[in-house]
């Protein structure tokens, strides 16, 4: 900031198109709108414990927009996000009961097959230039299939279940699936995993050549290869941290319900892109924040628990859904076009 | 020469883009290489920047035969490519492009004090007037988003600057300031490769030219040795001109 001062043509920018050029802004004034609407109609939805509530989802949700929107911003997609919470969680569970696990060495297994679904995505991704849209939709119904397949042949049934009884449960649920107690209030740790996640991912984005490097494959990747990105490492490790986030996520539910059903997660995917793009992600990559996601999150929390405050039909969400997608990606592009019309 | 190739060739399966071209660029001199579309002159540099292997002939830098693996491999020799359409990400900041590949670092972090304050000394001290290092480059100009490109190969140690059409896709005003940089990267001690269709652009800056047609080299002359006309009616071909000439006569 300090070395560019003294253009007489910058003087018209000033704070405001500053704020308006963050892509940020739409999540933040969707979030205002949003809250205003149900705190306004409903008394437990701005209470403590509402807020507790509507949180919660949020950081699940939110864990992985925030992942999302770093492989978005990227310029990749990842279809098979949603139902590898699932795997993960299965695995979690299945290790745990069924072969006496402790659960800490389950979820060190589990967190090592995600790791390989995100590498295997990345490898196909990188080396065959096929859009990761139709590769990540291959191993979303491959890992739909194996979860529903698998579990079925071991149990008969479609859910696992039992982990309470399994070794190393209780300080497991602890770190990943407890409650905090803040002025009489439980909330739940999941929250605590999605800020420092976002914290996390917002300096890796903006402090650090890592960053800088996931903004270039997204932007324009023969560019940042010409420069010597490591554009396929970079891409790679994008797709394995997407994964990552969905170990977290899936041994967080896992932990909390103790069983987990074969078909979780599917149709969650899309709603982690839509948050990332929500919290101002460009679906053709380049652009976008960590933050924004979070917030994008914090929408869909306030929508998905308000709407039961208010006593609507849970279905209304859907449509709250699309509605706010578009809003967003309007919203958007008309403020990037007025930000970047006005600094010619 | 810094940099030289020998009868240096390259095919892609049964086409012979580029057979036996000899050419040299020196420090602090301007080597342009003209031809028209077709001729070889994308396939020669992307020789020079490690893009491609060739497969015939030699290529020497600093005297030394070597065969470039990669873009990096020819950047750590200090050749620097700067190319048309790949040169900025548009939607990144001046600074964050500046420093693409090579950001300078303090502990783990990316040093984004630095790389600003940097990135704008930088650009001033090669006389680029940037409004603000923050704004993404995709607000710059065409020959705006050249200058830092090539402000950014000179910051970063580069010995030779391979320019690909830099000044193709610009007005006369924008092209002139294109122009003036690649004369004050060559008085900074650099070699500059500087490919163009355009001997109106060659002609002034350069000390060498190359003609490339079909793949094949007409030949390389010192500035001495050739007149402006002489250079734009080989680049166009004298017959051909005459020919369209005739052609479009009225009756």
């Amino acid at each position: 900031m300090t070395a560019t001062t003294a253009d007489e043509r910058l003087a018209r920018v000033g704070l405001l198109r500053r704020l308006l050029i963050r892509p940020e802004l739409g999540a933040v004034v969707g979030a205002v709108v949003v809250f205003t609407f149900f705190a306004t109609q409903s008394a437990v939805f701005r209470s403590p414990e509402g807020i507790a509530n509507w949180l919660d989802p949020a950081a699940t949700l939110g864990i992985m927009a925030v992942a999302i929107a770093l492989l978005m911003i990227g310029g990749e997609f990842d279809l098979s996000a949603g139902v590898l919470t699932g795997t993960t969680g299965l695995i979690l569970v299945t290790l745990a009961t069924r072969y006496g696990l402790n659960v800490w060495l389950a979820m060190l297994v589990s967190l090592v097959v995600a790791l390989g679904v995100g590498l295997l995505n990345g490898l196909i991704v990188t080396r065959t230039r096929l859009p990761s849209f139709i590769v990540t939709l291959g191993t979303f119904l491959m890992l739909q299939g194996v979860n529903l397949g698998v579990t079925k042949a071991l149990t008969g049934t479609v859910q696992v279940s039992g982990l309470r009884r399994a070794e190393g449960f209780e300080a497991a649920r602890t770190v990943f699936a407890g409650t905090i107690q803040i002025g009489g209030t439980s909330f739940r740790v999941a929250i605590l995993w999605w800020l420092l996640v976002t914290a996390l991912a917002t300096w890796v984005l903006m402090r650090s050549r890592v960053g800088n490097w996931i903004f270039a494959v997204g932007g324009s990747e023969p560019a940042a290869r010409a420069v010597g990105v490591p554009a396929a490492r970079t891409k790679i490790a994008l797709f394995m941290t997407t994964a990552v986030a969905a170990w977290l996520v899936g041994s967080i539910m896992a932990l909390r319900y103790t069983s987990v059903q074969a078909n979780i997660g599917i149709g969650q995917e899309f709603i982690y892109i839509i948050a990332a793009v929500i919290g101002g992600c460009l679906l053709t990559g380049g652009y976008g924040s960590a933050i924004g996601a979070a917030i994008g999150a914090v929408i869909f929390g306030m929508a998905d628990k308000g709407i039961v405050f208010l006593g609507w039909d849970a279905d209304w969400f859907k449509f709250f859904l699309g509605a706010m997608l578009l809003l967003a990606t309007l919203a958007n592009r008309l403020v990037r076009r007025y930000a970047e019309e006005v600094k010619h | 020469m810094i940099l030289e190739t020998r009868g240096i060739g390259k095919s892609f399966g049964s086409v012979l883009a580029l057979r036996e071209v000899s050419m040299g660029v020196a420090a602090g001199q301007v080597t342009c290489v003209l031809g028209d579309n077709g001729a070889g002159k994308s396939t020669l540099i992307k020789i020079l920047a490690g893009v491609h292997q060739h497969d015939s002939g030699t290529l020497l830098v600093d005297g030394a035969e070597v065969r470039l693996s990669s873009p990096r491999d020819a950047l750590d020799r200090g050749i620097a490519t700067v190319y048309q359409d790949l040169a900025m990400i548009p939607l990144m900041s001046v600074w964050r492009n500046f420093f693409l590949g090579s950001e300078p670092r303090k502990g783990l972090a990316f040093d984004v004090r630095t790389a600003r304050r940097v990135a704008g000394d930088e650009l001033r001290a090669m006389g680029i007037d940037i409004r603000d290092v923050d704004q993404p480059v995709g607000t710059l100009s065409g020959g705006e988003r050249q200058s830092v490109a090539i402000a950014r190969a000179v910051y970063f140690g580069a010995r030779v600057l391979i320019l690909d059409e830099p000044t193709s896709a610009l007005g006369v005003k924008q092209a002139g300031v294109v122009l003036r940089y690649i004369a004050r990267a060559r008085d900074r001690g650099l070699g500059v490769v500087f490919i163009t269709h355009n001997p109106h652009h060659a002609y002034p800056v350069g000390d060498r030219f190359l003609l490339l047609n079909r793949g094949t080299s007409l030949g390389e002359y010192a500035k001495a040795d050739i007149t402006r006309e002489k250079l734009t009616s080989l680049m166009a071909g004298d017959a051909e001109l005459e020919e369209l000439a005739h052609e479009l006569e009225r009756e």
